[in-house]
């Protein structure tokens, strides 16, 4: 196995019932790399996440994280290996303040390995980590119950999440979806910075002029079938592509 | 005129909430009241008590267990209706341990505890997948199914149950030994609810996905979670065995089941304190209505049904607000 390829999806498929969702699709992506996954809705996007974290179980075809199928594992145990991911519809604990929705991945066996056994102040932690994402350390977001924050702020708190885990690769499903273009400005940089750090990215998007102006490459599905892959400008000079964003003419 | 209710913080709250610099007796009164009432209050009840009350007072304390078991399930996200099998397996452990052995209950009843957590939780461990209802429906088939179990095989005593089982020295030991290990189980439950563990709890409750995501086996930590609370329904259950010196197929009554689930929920649920007094109300006022014979359940019925509507939140959020807040009504901006 090529030892400069993470993540390795092989002929993956899975079927709902009769609805193909994803048919065949395979793709690799190497450390530290971009990949921008785009796609007109229902085209399976998010499939391909659930089937590369196994909360959903492929069909078939296999995935190999640093050259080691892992797609027989439970979800938990693919997390722990390196791969965090946020979901489009965030669900924070509404009650709780922004900093403690933080505990549950700081609380993950995974965190641990990284900082050892006893690392006394959780909440500590939490902050810094949402500083990091853009809660000013000196205002009182953080300690606001997530129930009234703003999209935005709901949308870092779930990176800072992912962060956390200290992944080798992270998913990020819609991150922009739902944000001002304000607000995407300003998280745009923090995932510049996470690239930066070598994290390898995959980033599911419909802001499709944002998501081309940091992806090094990508890939566009339409039907649960990959229709094209490549740089941006490569991607968006596509036939296919037109057709599935805009239509053909009868 | 428009009013609307505004609620606002004590300032005896907002400054002994976070900052432990408390500056006067009164501040600390504040804190330690509410904790220092109940823990008092059961000490010296079976001082003052008559004997048929003190009965009574067992009685609650053992709700209680179920009813503390019942919400830590709950907090967990699974919906038990059956506390009758925690109860029952420990029951039946200490049984056979007192009968078949002659096993002192000193040592039956802590055994009874651990045996019956593991018995309960291995049984119902294939179940853990289950949510919300499905998960409800097996815990209540369970308990009944082992009644019919014991009747059609005879074991342990068949339908007679086990009788003449050593009693606990006296009532003191009795009175103090429950009621011990309910305000242990009380705060020491409570503490951990409020702790990482337990916001881990609360987080498969409220989103389990979330809590995969960090890479954290939700299974082991509702197994955790189970044998937490089955062990505490088997020490209720193995204690009563003692006290009744009597074991047989009524320690799977329903009774079991659904009294702890009505505490819980007229006390207020997801904070133990509020189980704990949602059985202090409901077990008392069910020895009170005995007078009316017949149309016991019927008064009964009607004040869970009040209290429900009335006080959806369930008692204890109530006092909590009150105590921590007040409140006066304020004109609507227009």
């Amino acid at each position: 196995m090529n030892q400069d390829t993470l993540l390795k999806v092989i002929n993956i498929s899975k079927s709902f019932g009769g609805v193909q969702a994803v048919r065949n699709i395979s793709f690799d992506l190497k450390p530290g790399e971009l990949l921008g996954v785009i796609g007109p809705n229902g085209s399976g996007k998010t499939t391909i996440v659930n089937l590369i974290t196994r909360f959903v179980k492929a069909s078939s075809g296999e995935v190999m994280f640093h050259g080691k199928k892992i797609n027989h594992l439970p979800p938990h145990k693919i997390i722990r290996l390196g791969i965090s991911r946020t979901f489009q519809m965030v669900r924070p604990f509404y009650k709780l303040p922004a900093y403690k929705n933080m505990i549950i991945p700081l609380y993950s066996p995974r965190v641990k390995n990284f900082i050892g056994g006893k690392y006394g102040d959780r909440d500590a932690i939490a902050l810094d980590l949402l500083e990091e994402v853009g809660f000013e350390r000196d205002s009182f977001v953080a300690y606001k119950p997530a129930g009234i924050l703003p999209q935005g702020y709901l949308k870092r708190l779930e990176l800072a999440k992912a962060i956390s885990l200290q992944p080798e690769l992270m998913i990020l499903d819609e991150l922009f979806s739902g944000l001002s273009l304000a607000e995407v400005a300003s998280i745009v940089p923090i995932v510049e910075k996470l690239r930066q750090k070598g994290i390898a990215i995959i980033m599911i998007e419909h802001r499709l002029k944002e998501l081309f102006k940091i992806a090094d490459r990508v890939i566009v599905l339409n039907y649960g079938e990959k229709i094209a892959d490549g740089s941006a400008k490569e991607v968006m000079a596509s036939d296919d592509v037109k057709n599935a964003y805009l239509g053909t003419e009868a | 005129m428009e009013k609307r209710k505004e609620r606002i913080d004590r300032g005896i709250k907002a400054r002994s909430k976070d900052i432990f610099a408390l500056s006067s007796y009164r501040e600390m009164l504040y804190l330690s009241a509410p904790r220092l009432i109940p823990i008092l209050g059961f000490l010296i009840l079976p001082l003052v008590l008559g004997v048929y009350w003190q009965k009574v007072l067992l009685s609650v304390a053992v709700f209680v267990l179920l009813a503390i078991s019942w919400d830590i399930l709950a907090e967990t996200g699974m919906v038990s209706l059956g506390q009758a099998l925690f109860f029952g397996v420990g029951a039946y452990a200490t049984g056979v341990m007192n009968h078949y052995f002659g096993f002192h209950p000193f040592v039956s009843i802590p055994l009874a505890t651990i045996f019956g957590g593991i018995i309960c939780t291995l049984l119902l461990l294939p179940v853990l997948r289950l949510r919300g209802i499905y998960f409800s429906m097996v815990t209540l088939i369970i308990p009944l199914m082992l009644v019919r179990v014991i009747e059609a095989t005879k074991i342990f005593g068949g339908t007679e149950g086990l009788t003449g089982m050593s009693p606990l020295p006296s009532i003191w030991v009795e009175l103090y030994l429950i009621i011990g290990v309910m305000l242990i189980c009380l705060f020491g439950f409570r503490r951990m609810l409020d702790s990482d563990f337990g916001l881990v709890l609360k987080g498969i409750r409220d989103n389990d996905r979330s809590v995969t995501n960090a890479g954290i086996n939700i299974y082991w930590y509702k197994t955790q979670a189970l044998f937490i609370s089955s062990s505490i329904g088997a020490f209720a259950g193995a204690f009563m065995t003692h006290l009744y010196m009597f074991v047989g197929m009524p320690v799977f009554a329903l009774d079991y089941s659904i009294l702890p689930i009505a505490a819980v929920v007229v006390g207020g649920p997801g904070t133990l304190a509020g189980a704990t007094l949602g059985a202090c109300i409901l077990v008392p006022l069910s020895e009170v209505l005995r007078g009316f014979g017949g149309l016991r359940i019927v008064f009964y019925g009607i004040f869970l049904v009040v209290f429900t509507v009335a006080l959806p939140e369930g008692i204890f959020h109530y006092i909590q607000r009150k105590y921590n807040q007040f409140e006066r009504w304020v004109e609507v901006d227009k």
